[in-house]
C-alpha cells in the first residue's frame, strides 16, 4: 500500500455539454430522460466540494458537444502516483476524449492502444482491473506494463461496465463493495488475489460502492459517497464510518447515463508543480 | 560418458512410474492426513522394471528390513544412516562391483601398478554411480511414501543427525573399523547376491565413492593435490580438496577451498564468514545445472552430489527476501540484501517503473557515492551505475536529481530507504518459474513468501496464499497444489501445472517447500510429522525458518561490522586486504587439509545449531545427545586401540568425558617454541582479524547486568575505581574423530556435574595464567590505547605418529594449539614483581550448552590502591563450525558490558584443536 495512498492535490474534470442528456451512452432503457440542468447542478456541488471543502485545485476542460460523454474524464486516464496511462475508451464514441484529457494531465502520460476504459482498473494492491465490455485482456496487459511496481489482476464483471460501477476504494485497505452476487463474487477474486487483507464495506446497493476516498493532509480520511437521498440503506452504511470525514455528493441524473462519482473526475497528486 | 547417456532415461523412468502409483493412492487420500507410508511401497515395488536398476526396489526394501532388524548394532546402523539416500538405493549388481572394487582405495594409493584397464572400469562405475546418486534422488522424491517409511524407520537416526552432532559418531566408527571391514566385504559380496543389502556394504560403498570423487577431480583438473605440500598434516586421499568459486554480490569472486565431499553448508558457513554475515538464514548458494537452470544449494547434502557435472562455481545470493528488511537486525545484511536487489532490478528480474528505477538508482547512488557532489559527479560517472535493464539517459538524469535529495543520508540509511521501496514492488521477492497451465497456455509460477502467484503474461491470474493451499506435490515434470476448499465448496481442489521438465517441477517443489517453511511456520518441519506436505521427496528445509531467524537476530550483539561498498572496494582492498586475502586463502587451503574435521563437519547440519547457542533448537540438541550416550561407549574402544601412540591427546580426552583437569598441558604448550610455518601465523593473523577489530572498536556500554550486579557489593565497584579487568578467553575446539566427539559432546551435556570439571580445568590454567602474565596495573588511565601482542603457538605434537598411523589407517588424533594474546600496551610498563595483598578471590562458573564460563575474581591491594581483575575463561566446546572469532568477539563484548567501568587489558586466546583423520 502506498504511503500516499489518497493524497490528491488537483482534480481534472470536464464540463457536460448539452448532448449529453439525448446521446450519451447508457446501459439503462433509452428513453429515460435526463435532466441536463440537474446534471449541471450535480456537477457544481461536486466542483464545490473538491474546491472549496476539501481545496483541491480542479482544472475543468471546456464540454465538447461532439463528445456526449466527455464529463466522465475518469475513463480516458489512469493515475497512480505520477504515472497516467491514457487509454483507448472501448466504447468507439468516446476515443475522442483523449486527446484533450492528455494534455490536462500535469503528470507523464502513456498513450494505449488496447481498449481499456481507465474506470475499470480499482487502485490498490494489486490493481484490479475489471474485464468487461469495455476493457479488454489486452488493456489489462499494458496497464500492468505500464504500471510495473504494481502487481495487476483482472476481475471478470460481467453484468456491469466497470469494475467501479459495484466496488472502490474506501480508505487504506478497505474495499466498499455492492451486495449483489457479480459483486460478491467479484470480491471473492480480489480478495483472493490480493497481498494484503482487505477489509470490507458492504453497502447493499452495488452504485453506492462507489465512492471517492481521500486522504488529506489537514483533513484527514475524506469519503465522497452517495446522498441519503439516493441511496438511504447504503448512505447508513457509510455514515458508520467514524474515522471518515463523510461528504455526500449527489449523482442521481448522471447515474442514468452509467455515471458514477469517481467518473467525474481524475484525481492527481503534483504537490509541488503546476 | 557413454554410459551416462544412455542410461539416463532409464534411470529416470523408473522412479516416475513408481511415483505416478503412489500419487494415484495419494490422490485419494484426505488431504490432511499424511501419507501411509505402507500404502505406496508395495505398489511401487511391485512395479515391474525391466531396466537393471529396477532391483534398487527389492533391494532397498530389503535393506530397510535388515536396517530395522539389527537395530540394536550400532556401528552397521551407522553405516546405513550416513548411506541414506545414495548407497541405499543401490542395485545389488552395483554393488557387486563395489565390493570388488574395494581395493581400489589401494590401489590408487600405489598409482604405479595400477592398470589403465583398471582406471577406466573404475571411471565408468564411477560414472554409472553418480546416475545411481541421481536415480536415488529423483526416486526419494518420487516415492514418497517409501521415502517417508524410510524416514520413519531411520526416523531418530536422520532426524538426530538434524539436530545433533552425536548422531555422526557410529558413522565414525565404522571408519574406525576399516580393517574389521576387510574381513566382512567376503560375507558383503554374498549378501548382495542375495540382493540383501546388508549394512556393512554401505561402508564399502563410501570407499568407492572416495575413489570415485578421486577419479572425478582428477579428471576435473581442479582438485588441489596437496600431499606433497603438507604431507605430515594429511592422510593421502583424505586431503580431496577442491576450490570452489563463489560469485559474491558485489561481483566480486570467493575462492574457497573445500574438502571434496563437503557439504553445501560448510561453503555457505565459509562464505558467510568470509562476508561477515551473521543473518544468513535469508541466503543461499545457487548453481548452474546442466540445463544452465539456477539451483539451491542445498547445504545438508554433499556439494559434489548436487552439482554433478558441473563446475564448483556458485553465486552467493539471496534465497529468502524479508518481506520488512526494516526487521532485519544489521545493515550489512540489508546491504546484501541492496546488492541483490540492485541485481534484480537492474537485470530486470524485478520490474519497476521509471520513477521506481529513478529511485533506486538515487538510493544506490547514496549509499555507494554519498552525498551528491557536483563536483565528482557527472552523467558520464553515473553511467557506470547500471540502474535499469535499458537505461536511458533520462533515466541517469531523474536519478542525479533525485540523488541531490538525498543530501546528509548516510549510506546505511540511504539503504533502508532503498529496501523501502524495493519491498513494495510487486515481485519483490518473488521466484518465478515457467509454467504451462492444464490448457497448455503459458504462465509463470511464482513463489513468494505468502504463497504462490500465477501469471499470465504481465497479469497475475490467480494467487494461492499458503493457508489456501493443503499440499503441494509434483509427478514427472507436473507439479501440483491441493487447494483448502472455501466457504462454500465441499471438496479441496487440485490445480496442476506442467512443467518444462521433470527436475523444473521439482525444483518448484522445493523452492515452495523452503518458502512454506521459512516464511510460515515457526519451527521447520518435521518430516516424519508432516502435516502439510505429504506428497513428495523427503527433502525438507533445514534451515531455520524466519521466526527463528528473527529470534536469533535479536540475540546478535556485536558491534556493526565494518563492510566495504562496492565502491569503495578498489580503495580499502590495497589499504588491508592485500596481504591478508592472500594469506586467507592459503589459509583455508591449510584449514581443510590440516583439519579436515572441518570439512567433516560441514556435513553435519547439527552443528549449525550447536555454534549458534540463540537457536532454540539448540535446547532439544541435548535429547539426541543424551540418547547417544550409550553409542559413544562402544564408539571409544577401537579409538583407544587405535591411538597407542597418542597417548597425551587421548588422555586428555578421556579426562575430560570423567571431568578431571585437561588443561595443564596446554598451559605447558603455550610456553613451548612457536614451530609453526609462517603461513600458519598469518593465516590465523587474518581468520582473527576480525576479532581484533572488534576488539579495538568496540566500545563499552554502561549496561547493567546481572554481572554487574553481582560485582556492585565488590569494593572496586563501590569505590568507583579504574581497575582494569584481565580478561581472558579460551576457546577450545575439539576436533575429535566423530564418535569420540559426539560421545563428548554428550558427557558435557548429560554429566550430572560438568560444572565440576571445568572449574577444575579453569582454575588450574587461571593459575598458569597468573603466573605467566604480568598483573594489569594502570588505574588511573581512562580507555587506555590497547596493543596487542600476538603469540601464536602451533603444537602439532603428534604429527609423527599420525604419519605413521596413516597407514594403518586408524583414527589419528592431532592436537593443534593456538594461543593468542591480546594485551593492553601500559602492561610492560609496569613492574609486575610488585606483589600485591590478595584481598578476596572468588570464582564463579556459568554454563551453557557448548561454552563454560569461568569468572576468576581477585581483589588485591597494592600500594594503597585496590585493583580488581576479573578473569573469565570461557571455554567453548564444539566442532569446527563454531565461529570462534564471533565467538570471541561475543564474548569480549559481553565482558565489556557486564564490567562497563573496567577495561579489557588482556584477552587470551587458546585455542585447541583435536584432529582425527577421517579415513573412507
Amino acid at each position: 500500500m502506498q504511503a500516499d495512498f489518497g493524497r490528491f492535490t488537483h482534480a481534472v474534470m470536464r464540463a457536460a455539454p448539452d448532448s449529453l442528456a439525448a446521446q450519451a451512452l447508457r446501459s439503462g432503457p433509452a428513453e429515460l430522460q435526463v435532466d441536463i440542468e440537474a446534471v449541471r447542478r450535480e456537477e457544481e456541488q461536486y466542483v464545490s466540494v473538491l474546491e472549496k471543502t476539501l481545496g483541491l485545485r480542479v482544472v475543468r476542460l471546456e464540454a465538447d458537444e461532439e463528445l456526449p460523454d466527455c464529463v466522465f474524464v475518469e475513463d480516458p486516464a489512469v493515475v497512480c502516483g505520477n504515472t497516467a496511462l491514457i487509454t483507448r475508451p472501448g466504447a468507439p464514441s468516446r476515443r475522442k476524449e483523449v486527446g484533450e484529457v492528455m494534455f490536462a494531465k500535469p503528470v507523464d502520460a502513456t498513450p494505449v492502444t488496447a481498449t481499456l476504459d481507465a474506470g475499470t482498473p480499482v487502485v490498490a494492491t494489486p490493481f484490479f482491473v475489471g474485464l468487461s465490455k469495455r476493457t479488454n485482456r489486452r488493456g489489462a496487459e499494458i496497464l500492468a506494463d505500464t504500471f510495473q511496481d504494481y502487481a495487476v489482476s483482472t476481475v471478470p464483471v460481467l453484468d456491469t461496465l466497470h469494475l467501479k460501477s459495484f466496488c472502490s476504494m474506501a480508505g487504506p485497505g478497505l474495499i466498499a463493495i455492492g451486495s449483489s452476487e457479480a459483486a460478491q463474487k467479484a470480491l471473492k477474486t480480489m480478495q483472493q488475489m490480493s497481498d494484503h487483507k482487505y477489509d470490507k464495506l458492504t453497502v447493499p446497493d452495488d452504485l453506492a460502492a462507489n465512492c471517492i476516498y481521500m486522504n488529506l493532509p489537514d483533513k484527514g480520511h475524506v469519503l465522497i459517497h452517495c446522498t441519503p437521498e439516493q441511496f438511504p440503506e447504503s448512505a447508513k452504511v457509510f455514515e458508520k464510518l467514524k474515522d471518515h470525514m463523510l461528504i455526500p455528493v449527489p449523482n442521481d441524473e448522471k447515474r442514468k447515463v452509467d455515471g458514477c462519482l469517481t467518473c467525474c473526475s481524475v484525481l492527481i497528486n503534483k504537490p509541488s508543480k503546476v | 560418458m557413454t554410459t551416462e547417456v544412455g542410461s539416463e532415461p532409464e534411470v529416470k523412468k523408473e522412479p516416475e512410474k513408481s511415483s505416478e502409483e503412489a500419487q494415484a493412492e495419494q490422490q485419494q487420500q484426505l488431504a490432511e492426513q499424511p501419507a501411509e507410508p505402507s500404502e505406496s511401497e508395495p505398489s511401487a515395488a511391485a512395479e515391474p522394471q525391466p531396466t537393471p536398476t529396477d532391483s534398487t526396489k527389492p533391494d532397498n526394501t530389503d535393506q530397510q528390513e535388515n536396517a530395522e532388524a539389527e537395530p540394536s548394532s550400532p556401528p552397521p546402523s551407522s553405516g546405513q544412516k550416513k548411506e541414506k539416500g545414495i548407497s541405499r538405493f543401490l542395485p545389488p549388481w552395483l554393488k557387486r562391483q563395489k565390493s570388488h572394487s574395494q581395493v581400489e582405495p589401494k590401489e590408487s594409493s600405489s598409482p604405479t601398478d595400477t592398470p589403465n584397464q583398471t582406471l577406466t572400469e573404475k571411471q565408468e562405475e564411477e560414472e554409472k554411480e553418480e546416475e545411481e546418486a541421481e536415480a536415488a534422488e529423483e526416486q526419494v522424491g518420487k516415492a514418497p511414501e517409501e521415502a517417508e517409511k524410510r524416514q520413519e524407520e531411520a526416523g531418530p537416526k536422520e532426524e538426530g543427525e538434524a539436530v545433533s552432532p552425536v548422531v555422526e559418531q557410529p558413522a565414525e566408527t565404522k571408519e574406525v573399523k576399516a580393517e574389521v571391514k576387510e574381513e566382512v566385504k567376503a560375507e558383503e559380496v554374498q549378501a548382495e547376491n542375495n540382493s540383501v543389502g546388508s549394512v556393512e556394504t554401505q561402508p564399502a560403498k563410501e570407499e568407492k565413492e572416495g575413489t570415485s570423487a578421486e577419479k572425478k577431480g582428477e579428471k576435473g583438473g581442479e582438485e588441489v593435490q596437496e600431499s606433497s605440500v603438507l604431507s605430515p598434516l594429511k592422510l593421502g586421499k583424505k586431503m580431496k580438496i577442491v576450490v570452489c568459486h563463489v560469485t559474491l554480490l558485489d561481483g566480486t569472486q570467493f575462492p574457497c577451498e573445500v574438502e571434496k565431499r563437503a557439504k553445501g553448508q560448510y561453503l555457505f558457513f565459509k562464505v558467510c564468514e568470509h562476508l561477515n554475515l551473521l543473518e544468513k538464514d535469508y541466503f543461499g548458494l545457487s548453481f548452474k545445472d546442466n540445463a544452465d537452470q539456477r539451483c539451491w544449494l542445498d547445504p545438508t547434502k554433499e556439494i559434489k552430489r548436487q552439482i554433478r557435472n558441473s563446475q564448483w562455481q556458485f553465486a552467493f545470493n539471496v534465497k529468502f527476501y524479508p518481506p520488512d528488511p526494516s526487521q532485519l537486525t544489521e545493515d550489512i545484511t540489508r546491504y546484501l540484501l541492496c546488492l541483490q536487489l540492485r541485481q534484480d532490478v537492474s537485470s530486470g528480474r524485478l520490474p519497476c517503473s521509471f520513477v521506481t528505477h529513478a529511485l533506486l538508482g538515487s538510493y544506490t547512488l547514496q549509499a555507494e557515492l554519498g552525498d551528491y557532489d557536483p563536483e565528482e559527479q557527472r552523467l558520464d560517472s553515473i553511467a557506470d551505475f547500471q540502474f535499469a535493464p535499458s537505461q536511458t539517459k533520462e533515466l541517469e538524469e531523474k536519478v542525479v536529481e533525485l540523488h541531490k535529495s538525498h543530501r546528509g543520508m548516510t549510506p546505511a540509511q540511504a539503504d533502508v530507504q532503498f529496501l523501502e521501496n524495493a519491498k513494495k514492488l510487486s515481485m519483490y521477492g518473488v521466484d518465478l518459474h515457467h509454467a504451462k497451465d492444464s490448457e497448455g497456455v503459458d504462465i509463470m509460477l511464482g513463489v513468494c513468501a505468502n504463497g504462490l502467484l500465477i501469471y499470465k503474461d504481465r497479469l497475475r491470474i490467480n494467487r494461492f496464499a499458503w493457508p489456501k493451499i493443503l499440499k503441494i506435490s509434483y509427478k514427472r515434470s507436473n507439479f501440483y497444489i491441493k487447494i483448502r476448499p472455501g466457504e462454500a465448496e465441499q471438496f479441496e481442489s487440485t490445480v496442476g501445472f506442467k512443467l518444462p521438465n521433470h527436475r523444473a517441477a521439482k525444483r518448484v517443489w522445493k523452492v515452495c517447500v523452503e518458502h512454506h517453511t521459512f516464511f510460515r511456520l515457526t519451527n521447520p518441519e518435521q518430516p516424519t510429522k508432516s502435516k502439510f506436505l505429504t506428497l513428495g521427496s523427503k527433502f525438507r528445509y533445514s534451515g531455520r525458518t524466519q521466526a527463528q531467524t528473527r529470534q536469533a537476530s535479536t540475540l546478535i550483539d556485536r558491534p556493526a561490522p565494518y563492510f566495504e561498498r562496492t565502491s569503495s572496494k578498489r580503495i580499502s582492498r590495497s589499504l588491508d586486504g592485500a596481504p591478508v586475502i592472500s594469506v586467507s586463502d592459503h589459509g583455508h587451503m591449510l584449514d581443510s587439509a590440516r583439519t579436515p574435521g572441518s570439512g567433516e563437519n560441514g556435513h553435519d547440519p547439527a552443528l549449525e545449531l550447536s555454534s549458534d547457542s540463540k537457536s532454540p533448537q539448540v535446547e532439544e540438541e541435548a535429547e539426541p545427545g543424551k540418547g547417544a550416550v550409550a553409542g559413544a561407549v562402544p564408539a571409544e574402544l577401537p579409538f583407544e586401540t587405535g591411538t597407542d601412540g597418542a597417548d597425551s591427546s587421548e588422555t586428555k580426552s578421556k579426562l575430560r568425558v570423567q571431568g578431571e583437569n585437561i588443561y595443564v598441558r596446554h598451559s605447558n604448550l603455550m610456553l613451548e617454541d612457536l614451530d609453526k610455518t609462517q603461513e600458519d601465523v598469518l593465516k590465523h593473523q587474518a581468520s582473527i582479524s576480525e576479532l581484533k577489530r572488534s576488539f579495538m572498536e568496540a566500545a563499552p556500554e554502561p549496561r547493567p547486568s546481572q554481572w554487574e550486579k553481582r560485582l556492585t557489593g565488590s569494593p572496586a565497584t563501590g569505590l568507583r575505581l579504574q581497575a582494569q579487568g584481565s580478561l581472558e578467553e579460551e576457546l577450545t575446539s575439539l576436533f575429535l574423530s566423530k564418535a569420540r566427539f559426539t560421545g563428548l559432546a554428550a558427557s558435557y551435556s548429560t554429566a550430572a556435574a560438568p560444572a565440576e570439571s571445568a572449574v577444575t580445568a579453569s582454575s588450574e590454567k587461571g593459575n598458569v595464567h597468573l603466573g605467566t602474565v604480568s598483573s594489569a596495573e594502570s588505574r588511573n588511565i581512562d580507555q587506555p590505547p590497547v596493543v596487542k601482542t600476538e603469540m601464536v603457538t602451533i603444537s602439532d605434537t603428534f604429527a609423527a605418529q599420525k604419519t605413521e598411523i596413516a597407514t594403518k589407517e586408524v583414527p589419528i588424533v592431532h592436537t593443534e594449539t593456538k594461543t593468542i594474546t591480546y594485551e593492553a600496551a601500559q602492561l610492560d610498563g609496569t613492574g609486575d614483581g610488585e606483589p600485591g595483598v590478595l584481598m578476596t578471590a572468588q570464582t564463579i562458573t556459568s554454563e551453557s550448552l557448548c561454552t563454560t564460563t569461568t569468572t576468576h575474581i581477585t581483589k588485591t591491594l597494592k600500594g594503597g590502591l585496590s585493583e580488581t581483575r576479573i578473569e573469565k575463561r570461557i571455554v567453548i566446546t564444539g566442532d569446527s563450525d563454531i565461529d570462534h572469532d564471533q565467538a570471541l568477539a561475543q564474548a569480549i563484548k559481553e565482558a565489556k558490558e557486564q564490567h562497563p567501568d573496567m577495561s579489557v587489558t588482556r584477552v587470551v586466546v587458546h585455542k585447541e584443536t583435536e584432529l582425527a583423520e577421517d579415513d573412507d
